[in-house]
């Protein structure tokens, strides 16, 4: 009986799951650009070539920037926010929807709102030349575009990890803010002292998964950059995306995501034995 | 006035003042990309869309713009394509997620451990790293909407048909069952079959509600997957359909800003419907994949 249960929920995870799963692996040892209806057995072949690819070492190091500028800024910035709105005020409904409305609105129409605001003669730009400055190719520029997309990123991840913070917040005893207040401790003391020690594992969570979830970024960047100009916003999923589906080098493409299941899973692993351990009883 | 001063302060304190001003800031950053593609979809022809400065409120007020690319774009074939994708795999998700969750949950049987880590195994598997053999074997079964609009459609749901996610949810919320409401329908002649339908599912609708809502999100804003697959444009969905707006009208960018609002009233419909679900805190860590 309880494999009648089990089964068209296993049924779907195999066949979508694990089979593309060892698939991937599999592809990764052929090579599917002389063609792709006879792909030869190369072996390690693919990797050695990724290794030897300047393209990879720049999109590999895109990704990384993307974590390092969008990760920090999202593990810290939507707890502030959280603290803020977390206090006996007026208008914390209607705080929380329009901060988190980013959240439910779909990637593509926030991807083109941000592409309008990053117009060369936009809104933009007419603010920085206000201000003093040369207007910015947000998009053109390749020094800028990789920025002008993790800005979107975090944009849109700001509402979500908030509410996560809210509901952590929750859980921190109230007699010790009002120990504070007795001590006299203003804003910052109280809430190094008491918040942050008390949901330094929250902290660590988002820090993961706004990890992980950065390392899978592609809408932002299809609909706003294609990854350009010249590579510079390239990041791993989209240039996987370029090379299986447009380039037809399937072999290579799979290399490429075995690496990236390689680095998510660590990521995936931190995140369940060390954060996630109540929610999944281990 | 000294008086009136130190009675205001009493009543707004600096804190106070501060925490707001903050907040709004912040509220309007949300908001505000959204609040600039309006203003560009309402303004006419006559007004310059790249004035400096920028105007938020057009001085040639139109709607010319949203009955233009109502025209042009199939927006009800979108929004009702997003409806069967979207519905289904809630649908799916459901079924699936809670049958799975109960065995392991409430059943003891050879190879739970191994089932257990199998579903635990999934959520380290991105979609995005294994998309090309999914896609390749989604062409294998005719799953594809150049076989028919029926395939097409099964195509797109079938990869998110079930997720870890929705298991373990499902899981948890039987382990909150006590053990006794199964032993009465026992005794009163239940079999296993009816015990799950009749009882038991009936005493988890709280967390189905959460999935459903979690789920139908996620299917609706899916871009990647469905840009892969689909290939005739009357399969679109809306998050395909709309980036589709900018090659159609490539630098008509009032058309663009009127597709792009339009497409987002139904979603921002269900969100101010469903808002405590989302803004509560008691689901945190739902939606994401």
């Amino acid at each position: 009986m309880p494999y009648l249960f089990l089964l068209p929920a296993a049924a779907i995870l195999i066949v979508f799951f694990f089979i593309p799963f060892f698939q991937t692996v599999y592809l990764s040892f052929f090579d599917y650009s002389s063609s792709i209806y006879v792909p030869s057995a190369i072996g390690l072949d693919n990797y050695i070539k990724l290794f030897h690819s300047p393209i990879f070492y720049k999109v590999m190091w895109n990704t990384f920037l993307y974590l390092l500028i969008a990760v920090p800024i999202l593990a810290i910035f939507p707890l502030f926010i959280a603290i803020l709105i977390n206090q006996k005020i007026r208008g914390v409904t209607l705080y929380k929807i329009l901060i988190y409305l980013p959240v439910i609105v779909s990637i593509v129409v926030a991807a083109i709102a941000f592409k309008w605001l990053y117009a060369d003669q936009g809104i933009l730009n007419y603010i920085v030349t206000k201000l003093g400055f040369e207007p910015i190719g947000w998009l053109t520029d390749p020094k800028w575009a990789l920025i002008s997309v993790v800005i979107v990123t975090i944009w849109k991840g700001i509402g979500y990890y908030m509410i996560i913070y809210l509901a952590a917040l929750m859980s921190v005893p109230q007699e010790l803010y009002e120990a504070c207040d007795i001590d006299g401790a203003g804003f910052l003391r109280k809430h190094l002292t008491v918040t942050i020690p008390h949901i330094m594992p929250t902290i660590a969570l988002v820090t993961t998964i706004s990890a992980i979830s950065a390392m899978k970024v592609f809408a932002e960047i299809y609909v706003m950059t294609k990854g350009g100009p010249l590579n510079s916003s390239k990041t791993i999923v989209y240039y996987i995306y370029e090379r299986a589906f447009e380039n037809l080098d399937l072999g290579f493409a799979s290399a490429m995501a075995v690496v990236l299941l390689i680095v998510v899973m660590i990521f995936s692993l931190i995140n369940i034995f060390c954060f996630e351990r109540k929610k999944y009883d281990l | 006035m000294i008086r009136i001063i130190s009675e205001i302060k009493k009543h707004l304190k600096f804190d106070k003042i501060v925490t707001h001003t903050i907040l709004i800031f912040v509220s309007l950053l949300s908001v505000f990309p959204f609040i600039w593609l309006i203003s560009t979809s309402l303004k006419g022809n006559s007004e310059n869309i790249f004035a400096y400065p920028p105007t938020i409120i057009p001085t040639d007020f139109t709607w010319a713009n949203y009955t233009g690319v109502w025209n042009k774009v199939d927006f009800i074939g979108y929004f009702v394509n997003s409806m069967i994708v979207a519905g289904g795999t809630v649908i799916l998700n459901l079924i699936l997620s809670a049958m799975a969750g109960y065995p392991l949950a409430r059943m003891e049987f050879k190879g739970k451990k191994f089932a257990f880590f199998s579903v635990l195994a999934t959520i380290m598997i991105p979609f995005q790293a294994i998309m090309l053999p999914v896609y390749l074997i989604t062409l294998k079964l005719h799953l594809v909407d150049s076989v028919n609009n029926v395939a097409g459609f099964i195509g797109l749901i079938m990869p998110f048909a079930v997720s870890a996610f929705g298991i373990f949810l499902m899981r948890q919320a039987f382990l909150g069952i006590p053990k006794e409401m199964e032993e009465a329908a026992i005794v009163d002649g239940c079999n296993v079959w009816q015990l799950f339908w009749k009882v038991l599912i009936p005493m988890v609708k709280p967390s189905l509600a959460v999935l459903a809502i979690f789920t139908f999100i996620g299917s609706w804003g899916e871009f990647l997957w469905p840009s892969i697959v689909l290939t005739k444009e009357s399969m679109y969905t809306l998050p395909v359909g709309v980036n589709n707006l900018q090659g159609m009208f490539s630098s008509n960018w009032r058309f663009i800003a009127a597709g792009s609002i339009l497409s987002t009233i139904p979603i921002l419909i269900f969100f101010l419907c469903m808002q405590r679900y989302f803004i509560s805190g008691e689901n945190d860590g739902a939606v994401k994949g």
